[in-house]
């Protein structure tokens, strides 16, 4: 594996997108950085800018209103990035799957890496989803050789 | 010759190497105090190999040579000062005339980047970021360059860092008086708004402004404003060590004095950055511009009385 996709597994900076989200997949975000889980152990810091960011993590049921934004701010992004789709609304639009305003899940729109299901899901499991994103990197460049 | 090694050792391995390992340090404690665990030993030097990797981006429509020259600018700046600042300290007869005034312009030299990236960069809260970097400069030159007068009074008016150190040899360290404490005390805040922490991270205020000035910044140019802030974390205190406590020296039980010396400051900066809570630019001006320029002229008034 090369110097430079290794310190990119070490250090990815989290950048936070709510797609139209009821907030409680952003507290359970926020959660992830207190004293309790401590992300910042793994290297990883929420950033506020899209520019700096390694890890695009969606959260909320995509809204027509939104799927313009998520377009632009994921073509923005410094390659590569790795995104992750957080809460059942942008896996699938949990509840609001028959809404009007929420014509297609966050796959259809950009490409996904890592799930987390749940509504919202505990932080445990958002660790767990970005370490297995992290799993996945490796495997597939293993793979390659 | 000799000086490109110098500038290559001094000014980037020593100041990166020494500066990875403070910000480490500060991001450690700061963990700590917050009952958190904190990220490993290398962190700051893996985030900076990272940034390198990553894809370059220049927003559309901004000035490119000035969007790309400018983290440059600011690197140099702080690279010769680190230079100038390590061959002093380890061999003071180095010194030339006028080297501190030298060294006070090139401290300039980061801000001045970090503003020019920020309005090269066209982006409204870059702009923003880039303003109150400017007034936060205007803010704290004054009394950083009053609080310098007092080293100069004390050393018998030179203006070579060499002199300054060998006085503090010779006698005793300039914080060991009335004006040198009042003083000391001036510059501890004036380093903490050039290096831009707490309370005085204006220009950059993550929640407000995402970013601030860097905020179009990715990949390799976000790296090297990166380096040139760890490199700041090294020099400035280091410089701070110099003026007012004897530099570093490397002997006997002085090297320990010394040393302590220096981690007393980097403590300060990080107890100060932990324990407060962010600025409003008009406050920060008017903190500068009055309570902190009212010291910094009673030190000097004090130096010039001999005390």
């Amino acid at each position: 594996m090369s110097i430079k996709l290794k310190a990119l597994l070490k250090s990815p900076w989290v950048f936070h997108l709510s797609t139209g989200s009821c907030n409680n997949c952003d507290i359970e975000l926020l959660d992830c950085l207190t004293p309790r889980f401590d992300i910042e152990r793994f290297g990883m810091v929420l950033i506020g800018s899209i520019k700096h960011a390694d890890v695009l993590v969606c959260t909320g049921s995509v809204t027509r209103k939104c799927i313009p934004r998520i377009k632009e701010v994921y073509e923005l992004a410094p390659r590569p990035i790795i995104v992750v789709a957080i809460g059942e609304c942008s896996l699938s639009r949990g509840m609001f799957i028959d809404s009007y305003n929420c014509p297609v899940p966050l796959d259809k729109i950009i490409p996904v890496d890592v799930y987390v299901p749940g509504c919202p899901p505990k932080p445990e499991a958002i660790i767990a989803g970005v370490t297995k994103a992290i799993e996945k990197i490796r495997k597939s460049i293993k793979e390659k050789k | 010759m000799e000086m490109i090694l110098y500038f290559i050792l001094f000014g980037f391995i020593v100041s990166t190497l020494v500066g990875a390992l403070i910000s480490w340090i500060d991001r450690k404690v700061t963990a700590r105090l917050q009952y958190r665990v904190g990220p490993p030993l290398l962190q700051p030097i893996i985030d900076l190999v990272k940034l390198f990797g990553k894809e370059l981006l220049i927003p559309k429509g901004a000035s490119k040579i000035t969007f790309l020259s400018s983290p440059i600018i600011g690197l140099v700046g702080i690279a010769i000062v680190s230079t100038l600042l390590c061959m002093i300290n380890i061999w003071p007869e180095k010194t030339f005339f006028g080297d501190l005034i030298v060294v006070i312009y090139f401290l300039i030299l980061p801000s001045l980047s970090i503003i020019l990236g920020g309005i090269a960069s066209k982006n409204p809260l870059a702009s923003i970021g880039s303003s109150r970097e400017i007034k936060l400069v205007l803010a704290y030159e004054l009394p950083f360059i009053l609080a310098i007068i007092v080293p100069i009074l004390k050393s018998g008016l030179t203006i070579q860092i060499g002199q300054i150190i060998g006085y503090q040899a010779a006698n005793q360290a300039i914080a060991w008086s009335l004006s040198g404490v009042l003083s000391f005390i001036v510059i501890l805040l004036c380093i903490q708004a050039k290096l831009g922490l707490v309370p005085f991270d204006i220009a950059e205020a993550e929640t407000e402004l995402a970013g601030g000035a860097v905020i179009e910044y990715s990949g390799p140019a976000l790296a090297i404003f990166k380096l040139m802030k760890l490199m700041m974390l090294f020099v400035l205190p280091f410089f701070m060590s110099i003026m007012f406590l004897g530099g570093l020296n490397f002997t006997g039980v002085g090297a320990v004095k010394s040393l302590l010396g220096f981690l007393l400051i980097i403590v300060l900066i990080i107890v100060i950055r932990n324990t407060n809570p962010r600025l409003r630019v008009d406050q920060a001006l008017r903190f500068f511009w009055g309570p902190v320029t009212i010291l910094s002229i009673i030190a000097v008034i004090l130096a010039t009385r001999g005390l």
